[in-house]
């Protein structure tokens, strides 16, 4: 258990560090709507690194979430918003389209690295099909509850802890979580008490595939149009903040609100170096070294923890 | 647990009965003819070397595998449904050797793995009250919390939480627990309390199979043995029956002759000092050292860092100090992936090469000489290793250390599970290899084995208790200076 606490810590203190770096740079942020600025692109790539954890979970990784994304984003933009039904259809085949791809992956033994590498080739092909060009238009609700605000707190801060607090308590809390969870741990252990993982990849898969989507749907809201390259640095961003936010890439060692705190961490240091007014053109590096400095930390913490 | 007794029919019936099983994969004819009934209360052990079909014959009982011809049954099942649910709703349940756990999930997490249909409702309370009631009962004492990672426990630990998982009560009641090598990792006391829970076990009609390679532990538990050798059944009687020697030539290996070493020891003159480690433990040119005392009290890590001290992280030399042999060889032994023969020219790659460039034709020679010296059961070099018998495993491992020129040679515990054959097999090389002049750092949890060493140190809570050397390393004094703390404060 304590171990556990020891994980989350770090990237709590990593986020209040920057928060407070962010707070002395520029004091106007430490409003209701400074944080909400702060923090509302902050929604899609938590929601996109939690379907990166699903994976991740299960000792797979997903090359393809980021284009995933933006499909959804395509389809959100155009067909959720002129008809429907057709457009939650093809979400809903999207997502039982990323179920398959776990099970064939664990069926025929791929290497997930490649078949999504392969899908985001894919993903990214049929967004470009939606939308050519940049364009479309959000889904009236959907700006609606993206954009809303909430007495005296951000709707970025209220989405962003129930993401994480539902998350925790399918991943960490219930019976089928922990199942899921041993996929990553102890795969023959698995199939030896009679459980089929294939369809708990599947399973896993999918849900990541409902994240993704939600991530796109999420982005619309905020953007209020789509273009078939808007997430295309989702990919990195929610490998980087499953494993800020504590997770491992094997052994089924994942936390969902690590992951949501992770996401928060790096959409929080972008703002952070534009505020330093450095180029654009270091920023991505910067975020880089970020990264790095965190994840050395914290391999000196578990290093002396094991002493 | 205890009412098993009172189960309509469960007195009467045999718990799963073999009418003729047969199991072959491809050519090899893993389970020949086997044809036996397991009843309530009965403790069978279960013996047989390495390759001898135990494996196969526990998979086909605990319904993994399907065998190719003849029929499994299980009480109050007609065998109509597929064998594993058959098995699991007969309360079938097995320990196996390598570890079943998930490391990254709590002990009582662990619980929920094989409880396939645990209730959705405050399903944690109830894994907790379950778990916890099966460890207290089978180990009183444990001091293992429910909430405890199992990544973070020792491996005594984690062998004590399968075993209780194993024991505890689910939907279905345990009837039959396969218990293969359970005590490998666990210290005496440990293992005398499991195996006080079998007798209590099966004096409460429950049913065992016990593996043990440990024939102390097979018949002081074991009301019934059967002998495995080349996929048969060759004998099956009551546990009396038999005597330790009677047993050893009936699984096929020639009884130990027990006058062995003591007068090689004698006779053995040993060069100068080659290593003095930070504890205190000296080596000498030519030297066995043990490490005795009870698992997990600091010896592997004293190995460890001694190993890690002499060998370079960065690079690799043509002459190494050191060569290590792991115990754990899933953990630190085996590239699970690689042929046996990478895994055997692992160590000596640069030892052999040329201009940075493998040598093939030495790698070969290597292959054919140790094949020979150390009788590896392979067919073809280029198998992945995973093919051998866990016993074969550790035999490519002894020699990848062996064939290297390191004078001093590492032995964290490698015989854990290996079979007496191999093991004699094993003794009689390191002595040989020895008297060349190479040093041995033994580590073992077997007495056995700590009697073949020139001088032994007892570790107790990671230091070392005492120095034995030549007549003084008896089994007796072994014990005392394992045991003398912990007795002082009981």
């Amino acid at each position: 258990m304590t171990r556990d606490q020891l994980r989350i810590l770090l990237p709590v203190l990593s986020l209040a560090v920057l928060l407070a770096a962010v707070f002395y740079l520029q004091p106007r942020t430490m409003s209701y709507f400074g944080l909400n600025l702060l923090f509302n692109l902050a929604i899609p790539v938590a929601l996109a690194t939690i379907a990166q954890m699903m994976i991740i979970m299960v000792n797979d990784i997903d090359l393809s979430i980021g284009t995933f994304v933006s499909f959804c984003a395509c389809v959100t933009a155009t067909f959720v918003h002129d008809t429907p039904l057709l457009g939650y259809s093809i979400l809903a085949i999207a997502i039982l389209a990323y179920s398959a791809i776990g099970a064939v992956i664990h069926a025929r033994g791929l290497p997930a690295i490649v078949v999504t590498l392969g899908m985001s080739f894919v993903w990214s092909g049929l967004a470009v099909l939606i939308l050519p060009s940049p364009g479309g238009a959000s889904p009236e609700w959907l700006q609606t509850l993206m954009k809303s605000k909430p007495p005296l707190v951000p709707m970025a801060i209220i989405a962003a802890t129930l993401i994480a607090l539902v998350t925790h308590l399918f991943v960490k809390r219930s019976s089928f979580g922990v199942v899921l969870q041993g996929v990553g741990g102890n795969e023959r252990a698995l199939e030896r008490a009679g459980w089929s993982i294939v369809k708990l990849k599947a399973t896993a898969y999918g849900i990541a595939g409902l994240f993704g989507a939600l991530a796109g749907m999420a982005l619309v809201g905020l953007t209020t149009s789509a273009d078939a390259n808007i997430a295309l640095r989702y990919t990195l961003l929610s490998i980087a903040g499953v494993i800020l936010g504590g997770g491992e890439f094997t052994g089924g060692r994942v936390s969902p609100i690590g992951a949501v705190i992770g996401a928060l961490t790096l959409t929080l240091a972008a703002s952070f170096l534009s505020f330093l007014r450095l180029s654009p053109d270091w920023q991505i590096g910067a975020q880089g070294a970020i990264l790095i400095l965190v994840l050395a930390v914290r391999l000196l913490v578990s290093r002396r923890e094991e002493r | 647990m205890t009412d098993l007794n009172t189960r309509p029919g469960a007195a009467v019936a045999p718990v799963v009965s073999l009418d003729g099983v047969h199991m072959s994969f491809g050519p090899v004819h893993a389970l020949v003819d086997a044809r036996f009934e397991l009843w309530p209360g009965e403790c069978v052990g279960l013996v047989g070397h390495n390759g001898a079909g135990k494996s196969t014959l526990v998979n086909v009982i605990n319904g993994r595998l399907t065998p190719t011809q003849g029929k499994v049954r299980y009480s109050g099942h007609g065998g109509q449904s597929d064998a594993a649910t058959g098995a699991q709703e007969a309360g079938i349940r097995s320990v196996f050797q390598e570890l079943s756990l998930c490391p990254n999930l709590t002990v009582l997490e662990n619980l929920r793995i094989p409880y396939r249909n645990i209730p959705r409702k405050a399903w944690r309370r109830e894994a907790r009250r379950m778990v916890l009631a099966a460890l207290d009962e089978v180990f009183p004492d444990h001091g293992i919390s429910a909430d405890a990672v199992v990544g973070d426990l020792s491996i005594a630990e984690r062998q004590m939480v399968e075993i209780a998982i194993a024991f505890a009560e689910r939907d279905t009641e345990p009837a039959l627990v396969i218990l293969d090598e359970p005590t490998s990792s666990l210290d005496a006391a440990i293992a005398q309390q499991l195996l006080s829970h079998i007798k209590k076990f099966c004096a409460a009609g429950g049913t065992i199979i016990f593996i043990s390679h440990l024939l102390g532990e097979i018949f002081e538990v074991a009301t019934r043995i059967l002998v495995m050798k080349d996929g048969r059944v060759t004998q099956d009687k009551q546990a009396n029956a038999f005597t330790r020697d009677s047993l050893v030539d009936a699984m096929g290996h020639v009884v130990e002759t027990s006058g062995r070493t003591q007068s090689a020891r004698q006779r053995r003159a040993v060069g100068e000092e080659v290593a003095r480690l930070n504890n205190g433990m000296t080596v000498h040119a030519g030297e066995i050292v043990g490490l005795a005392g009870l698992a997990g009290h600091g010896q592997a890590e004293a190995l460890a860092r001694f190993y890690m001290s002499r060998a370079s992280v960065w690079r690799s030399t043509k002459t190494p100090e050191v060569a290590f042999v792991a115990g754990d060889r899933t953990r630190d032994g085996v590239m699970p992936l690689w042929s046996i023969l990478k895994n055997l020219s692992l160590m000596t790659l640069r030892e052999f090469s040329q201009n940075g460039l493998v040598n093939r034709s030495e790698e070969d020679r290597l292959y054919e000489t140790w094949k020979e010296r150390i009788k590896i059961k392979a067919n073809n070099p280029l198998d992945p290793i995973l093919s051998l018998s866990g016993g074969n495993q550790q035999k490519v491992l002894f020699a990848k250390a062996l064939a290297s020129s390191a004078p001093i040679v590492i032995m964290d515990d490698p015989m854990r599970g290996v079979d007496i054959g191999t093991k004699k097999e094993v003794y009689s090389m390191i002595r040989a290899e020895a008297d060349t002049g190479r040093s041995f750092l033994w580590y073992s949890t077997e007495t056995e084995e700590v009697l073949e060493c020139d001088r032994v140190y007892v570790f107790r809570d990671g230091e070392i208790s005492a120095e034995l050397t030549g007549d003084m390393i008896t089994e007796e004094n072994l014990l005392r200076a394992s045991f003398e703390l912990q007795e002082a404060t009981a």
